[in-house]
């Protein structure tokens, strides 16, 4: 790959997420700026654990196609590599492989040939229990406990990659790579490292180019346009009305992370504490100063494992009597139900085994014990009852069961029948299916860079199938 | 004068399933001081406007980017049974309000 006799190097960042809506005008002007490779993101556990657990996209298909298809003959048409991390929102296998086949049908309706490489990111458990055995994964902080358990009971464990299964397709001449989970910004800096840009800015660019469009003043549809020299990066939007500014260039490394200045990568840490951001002109901006500290190399772990099978009830209250001691008259519809559950599904569900929970909108359902507002009772209150069990056919009784309480739970203040609950749905009871918690907040210390990652090279051509 | 008075942003976000971060952010460096000079930023401020232990608070000063950022774990791991936030989008509200004097 030629990069000016290595005197800088430029790329694309389309867009914060695959199937987040590319757009295509933008990507042809920043394409003809000459940019030495196109890299994007497709994942996050911003939306929580269920993709990971599941094994399901985030994403719809129809979008994640329209991207990856502007993507790639964008790379085509320019003779660039393409890489995209994170597959399918979660990065395993099953998402990897998705995406793959969404590739393959871009491939054929538009005639590309593209030597493909695969890097797959999920962990084989016996592996990660031997890592266990010999104190090579550590905890973050705060992370819950692990053991060989935590591990068997994850449906999925991915390993966040970093730069160096990418450079070594890179090297091995993919056109494509179509990587499980990865770190965001090693997606952008793996070439310019690849070609010796200082290391601090090229995780630096990887850093402020890997959200998109998220990086400018204001949010807009647009593309990013990264360049990295020996000792300054400058990056830019192109998209109507988009401009990048010192301010929002140094904001954006505090978005999403816990500490502004130190980024944890596999191989180090990108410290920005002397960065500094200077106007080129109007919507561009010029960062020098940022650092790399190379340290032990270790690979964040992330797990999902079953919670069990949820229903939902979704309802109000507007009685008064019932809102100014809802806490209390929840207790006592709550006690109800468990009753009811012992007698009638006692045999089959024990009160360890399921959960009740009553999210009350309107008092205190958002932020639980950091509401500042303990005073104010509203005239309205939204619940939502979340009863979780180990099946969904018991989830689905156990809201059954507390539709009735809920309903008829007496009070004081009114004689005779009440109903004060107002129900939404008929059928009351919504089943949502199998629900996921995360299970690792730890890093394992392998031997090698690349021994968590399987890289397979296919030619992925029209006529391939 | 309340804290949103100066801040063009409060904002709270997971940082990754475990840590809840918050942003305040300032359009000029004189609004920033203001609020830096007042010393009404500090972990203790929060962990008190949280009820939350101040070992577990982190707290930066950003004067490049003209902001204060606080980290703390999360009460509940996103998604976790009960977690009403999943985004954590929604767990600024109480620095809205403090007093700079």
């Amino acid at each position: 790959m030629a990069t000016d006799k290595f005197q800088q190097i430029r790329f694309i960042s389309p867009v914060g997420s695959v199937g987040g809506g590319i757009c295509s005008d933008a990507l042809d002007e920043a394409l003809a700026q000459a940019p030495h490779f196109i890299a994007c993101d497709a994942g996050t556990t911003d939306a929580g654990p269920f993709s990971l657990g599941m094994g399901i996209p985030g994403f719809p298909r129809e979008a994640v196609k329209r991207d990856l298809s502007l993507m790639l003959r964008a790379g085509r048409k320019a003779h660039i590599p393409v890489i995209i991390g994170s597959a399918g929102t979660a990065g395993g296998d099953v998402h990897v492989d998705w995406v793959l086949e969404i590739a393959r049908e871009i491939v054929a309706e538009h005639h590309l040939c593209l030597r493909t490489a695969i890097i797959y990111a999920e962990q084989d458990k016996a592996y990660l229990k031997r890592l266990l055995q010999q104190n090579r994964i550590l905890p973050l902080d705060p992370a819950p406990p692990i053991s060989d358990s935590v591990i068997d009971s994850s449906s999925r464990i991915v390993g966040m990659m970093g730069v160096e299964p990418l450079q070594q397709a890179i090297a091995d001449g993919a056109d494509f790579v179509l990587a499980g989970r990865c770190s965001d910004s090693a997606l952008f800096a793996a070439i310019p490292l690849m070609h010796g840009f200082p290391p601090g800015l090229a995780w630096h660019a990887g850093k402020v180019s890997e959200c998109g469009t998220l990086v400018c003043e204001t949010l807009g549809k647009g593309v990013i346009f990264t360049t990295i020299s020996q000792d300054e990066i400058s990056i830019r939007p192109y998209g109507d009305g988009l401009r990048c500014t010192p301010l929002s260039v140094a904001a954006h490394s505090l978005y999403e992370n816990s500490n502004p200045y130190l980024h944890r990568e596999c191989s180090g840490t990108f410290d920005l504490t002397n960065s500094t951001f200077e106007a080129i002109d109007d919507v561009t901006v010029g960062i020098r100063g940022s650092e790399f500290i190379v340290e032990p190399y270790t690979v964040k772990l992330e797990g999902a494992a079953l919670a069990g099978y949820q229903s939902i009830i979704v309802g109000g209250i507007r009685d008064p009597h019932v809102i100014r001691q809802l806490e209390s008259w929840l207790a006592g519809v709550r006690s109800y139900i468990d009753e009811s559950i012992s007698h009638m599904l006692g045999d089959e569900l024990d009160k360890s085994s399921y959960s009740l929970i009553f999210h009350t909108y309107g008092i205190n359902a958002v932020m639980g014990s950091f509401e500042p507002d303990q005073r104010h009772l509203p005239h309205e209150v939204g619940i939502v009852l979340e009863a979780t069990a180990p099946t969904q056919d018991l989830a689905h009784k156990l809201a059954q069961l507390s539709r009735q309480p809920l309903l008829h739970y007496p009070i004081r203040e009114w004689k005779g029948s009440i109903t004060a609950f107002a129900c939404l749905h008929n059928p009351a009871v919504v089943d949502r299916g199998p629900v996921y918690r995360f299970t690792l907040n730890h890093v394992a210390v392998p031997s090698t860079a690349v021994e968590m990652f399987r890289t397979h090279f296919i030619d992925l051509c029209d006529s391939e199938k | 004068m309340v804290l949103a008075d100066i801040a063009t942003l409060i904002r709270s976000k997971n940082a990754g399933p475990f840590i809840l971060t918050f942003d305040i952010l300032f359009a000029d460096l004189a609004s920033y001081r203001r609020v830096k000079d007042s010393g009404a930023l500090n972990p203790a401020a929060f962990a008190k406007l949280y009820r939350c232990p101040i070992e577990k608070v982190r707290f930066f000063e950003c004067e490049n980017a003209l902001a204060f950022k606080f980290s703390i774990p999360r009460p509940l791991t996103q998604g976790e049974l009960g977690d009403g936030d999943m985004h954590g989008g929604q767990q600024f509200i109480p620095l809205i309000n403090l007093e700079i004097p």
